[in-house]
């Protein structure tokens, strides 16, 4: 799905420079840029981002799933990034299969991301391999069950 | 809630304590496990959660109208800012563009909005450390911008008043004046606050030095806010992302390099005088006539006048108050500069008239992340002061 638009994000050109196999497709919507990735690219491109000196992609936003529950594949993982110098924003979209919700941790490369991981893991049941301390962190400990998915009712099981 | 006091195996005699959840100065149901070393804080970690409600999920059982009424309980200490942020996401969703009378007196308030959360700020984090007669000056000013939110949109602090294409009502004829006179006597009242704290020696002994993070840490941390620019970064997104025409608004960004208690007091109370400089100039700006809402059929409700008078104007009203409108599907992700840093609404949309899915990027939740790196090695008292700076609101934290 090589796409062919005039890409206007010097991010996007740079990764397709870089390595053009950390791009599945470019979504462009409303003025923002969506690069997806695939899994096994993530952690490579994340590293990408942020240590190449006309990039620095050294924020993290924000990191947050879309359960597209019944399609497959099933979930969605957002990273929000930002450049603090360049006044760039990007978003890196895994997708991931409902049987197997795993995603490399990014918490090496954005420190930040650990409690943002863990909101995802408490509340999709995404797992993120390589994060420090995958816990709950606002349900409670013994809670069963993710409440943000899709199939979990609103008003919870009764 | 049971209590666990342990002692580590094999390591010196620490002691683990538990800082709320009910502790006057986490400011709600924070609760922070420390491990002491006498009263040297060995490791500090918070747990959060006590006031998880749920918003995000309940957002996607309403349609894309009524979900404003819960951003308001997110941050309340700020709701207008949290009804800006959400609205600003659904309109870049549609695609609609608001007019600017509606866009000044959006920021006009969204400002006021700023002042009243730093005031609340100052005193609460002054009462902490135990300077109890700032308090009751800050609330006494809050009480009157509190005053301004009631008059113009009939709510006190669950205000609700920014509606997706402009905002609720038109406001009453009048209120310039009274916002006029609210902020004309801020600014020797900033001054009173400042009198009895920047240079008050017991002040300085409990924030400077204290809670210290490096420019570098912050970033890595994605703090933001005043927690990023009292380390030195100068990053505010009304100047990098400007919305709202935030653009055609002269103000500086506040930034300290001391990155400790201190330098976030100083940011805020800098802030404040901005503030009330953006404030002044969108009096200048605000037309006394023209539209408050944009004209999107379908999407924004009719004037009362034209559902009463239009066939078509009644159409749309019951079909916007009983079904809702569908946004094209799509993903977008909106930030803000609320005071306590960068606010983000990632909206998805999958064609229906309910939202698929809202996220809050909320800034307290991030922030607080941070608080293991100002607080360890430091006294437990020190923790109070580390808390208070983070500036963070658990309805925020916790959704």
């Amino acid at each position: 799905m090589e796409s062919e638009t005039t890409d206007k994000s010097p991010a996007v050109q740079k990764l397709k420079e870089w390595d053009a196999q950390t791009i599945t497709e470019v979504i462009e919507f409303r003025g923002e840029t969506t690069v997806v990735v695939p899994r096994d690219h993530l952690r490579r491109a994340s590293e990408y981002l942020i240590s190449e000196p006309s990039l620095r992609f050294s924020f993290l936003s924000d990191i947050t799933t879309v359960d597209r529950f019944p399609i497959e594949p099933r979930f969605e993982v957002n990273y929000h990034l930002l450049s603090l110098d360049r006044r760039e924003r990007l978003r890196l979209k895994v997708r991931l299969p409902g049987n197997d919700a795993t995603v490399p941790s990014v918490v090496s490369v954005w420190p930040t991301a650990n409690w943002h991981e863990r909101e995802n893991f408490d509340l999709f049941g995404i797992r993120f391999e390589g994060h420090p301390d995958l816990r709950r962190i606002l349900m409670p400990d013994d809670w069963e069950g993710h409440p943000l998915r899709k199939d979990y009712p609103v008003e919870g099981y009764r | 809630m049971t209590i666990t006091i342990e002692t580590p195996a094999g390591a010196a005699q620490t002691m683990v304590l538990n800082m709320g959840p009910q502790h006057p100065s986490t400011h709600g149901v924070l609760r922070v496990v420390l491990e002491l070393e006498g009263e040297i804080v060995v490791k500090a970690e918070p747990v959060i959660g006590y006031l998880h409600t749920g918003i995000e999920k309940s957002c996607e059982a309403k349609t894309y109208s009524q979900a404003i009424t819960l951003t308001d309980r997110l941050d309340y200490l700020a709701p207008l800012s949290n009804n800006l942020c959400y609205c600003l996401a659904v309109e870049k969703l549609l695609g609609l563009e608001i007019p600017k009378r509606a866009q000044y007196i959006r920021v006009l308030l969204t400002e006021l909005t700023r002042i009243a959360s730093h005031l609340v700020w100052v005193g609460t984090h002054a009462i902490d450390l135990g300077a109890m007669s700032v308090f009751l000056y800050t609330f006494r000013e809050r009480e009157e911008i509190l005053k301004i939110f009631e008059y113009v949109s009939g709510q006190r602090m669950m205000t609700s008043y920014f509606r997706i294409g402009g905002l609720a009502l038109e406001p009453p004829p009048g209120w310039l004046d009274h916002v006029r006179r609210v902020i004309d006597a801020l600014p020797s009242h900033i001054d009173e606050y400042e009198d009895l704290l920047t240079s008050n020696r017991i002040w300085l002994r409990r924030t400077k030095g204290v809670g210290v993070i490096s420019a570098s840490d912050a970033i890595a941390m994605g703090a933001s806010g005043p927690m990023l620019r009292g380390s030195g970064v100068a990053y505010d997104v009304r100047k990098a992302f400007p919305y709202s025409s935030y653009d055609e608004f002269d103000f500086n960004i506040q930034t300290q390099t001391a990155g400790d208690c201190f330098a976030r007091y100083q940011v805020r109370m800098a802030e404040i005088r901005e503030s009330i400089k953006i404030v002044r100039q969108a009096m200048g700006k605000v037309p006394a006539e023209g539209p408050i809402r944009t004209e999107a059929p379908g999407i924004v409700p009719p004037s009362r006048e034209e559902m009463k008078t239009s066939i078509e104007g009644l159409i749309y009203h019951f079909k916007i108050y009983t079904e809702g409108f569908a946004p094209p599907p799509g993903e977008v992700y909106q930030v803000i500069e609320s005071p306590r840093g960068e606010l983000g609404f990632f909206v998805a949309s999958d064609g229906s008239a309910k939202p698929y899915r809202v996220k809050v990027r909320a800034p307290s939740f991030i922030n607080l992340q941070s608080l293991p790196k100002l607080a360890e090695g430091r006294l437990i008292a020190d923790v109070v002061a580390c808390i208070g700076t983070t500036d963070i609101v658990l309805g925020e934290v916790d959704r």
